[in-house]
């Protein structure tokens, strides 16, 4: 596992029924690509996230493969439907089998 | 056959110049083959890509894809060791089929999306990237 691997997810904690809302993530993390060399020339393995999944009360909103041509640090932004009150859960798998989570709560007003 | 030493160094060198090269291409052709199953593609449509047009760090390229009626889209940098990037899959909950995301360049290249309509159909787009400093490491 790599060190220091945290996620951050900036979501409205409120919406109107229906509403569309932007979600924006950000997950610490060195996204080592397999393609750099360390000062003895070695090959530094690769070690990446490699998916990334949204859903809301367990229906996707966004399910991405990730390579690594993938930036340090996986940034990403998209836009989800907010039909009622619930959960969002994020996931990230890591190329070492950890996964890390992180969820969100949204009322529907 | 009689090979000189140095017409067998001579060889590797042009190889070693030239296969990278063929590779990167294939690799990209074969990739979006691999999405769309063969499938004839359209140029732009609805799909829309955005990238700025000189990055001066290839390690972080702001990119954003944009293709309403999308169920999947594919991210390719032509120019990049290996040109896979990552594909957008939107659930049935996906509020727009838009996303954006950083991405490594080696250097510069095009960077190409292809989107799968939700009617089957395959859209591409592609813009040119100039890079100032390359993001693959080495």
């Amino acid at each position: 596992m790599a060190d220091n691997v945290t996620p951050r997810v900036r979501v409205p904690s409120s919406a109107s029924a229906g509403e569309d809302i932007t979600i924006k993530t950000l997950i610490s993390h060195p996204m080592e690509s397999g393609q750099r060399k360390d000062k003895e020339g070695n090959t530094i393995p690769r070690s990446i996230i490699n998916r990334f999944v949204t859903t809301f009360n367990g229906e996707t909103v966004i399910d991405v493969t990730m390579e690594p041509a993938i930036s340090t640090n996986p940034y990403f932004e998209f836009v989800s439907k907010v039909p009622e009150s619930g959960t969002f859960e994020f996931t990230w798998y890591d190329d070492d089998g950890s996964v890390y989570t992180e969820s969100k709560d949204i009322t529907v007003e | 056959m009689n090979l000189s030493r140095r017409r067998t160094l001579a060889l590797g060198a042009a190889a070693a110049i030239f296969l990278p090269r063929i590779g990167w291409a294939d690799a990209t052709t074969d990739a979006i083959a691999e999405f769309t199953g063969g499938a004839d593609l359209t140029e732009g449509g609805a799909l829309k890509l955005t990238a700025p047009e000189i990055a001066e760090n290839g390690n972080t390229v702001p990119i954003e894809v944009d293709a309403p009626g999308a169920e999947a889209i594919l991210i390719l940098a032509t120019g990049n060791p290996n040109p896979d990037v990552g594909t957008f899959h939107f659930g049935p909950l996906s509020g727009a089929q838009m996303a954006s995301t950083r991405i490594r360049l080696a250097g510069t290249q095009d960077v190409v999306a292809v989107a799968k309509m939700a009617d089957g159909t395959f859209q591409r787009a592609s813009q040119e990237v100039k890079v100032t400093i390359g993001g693959c490491g080495g």
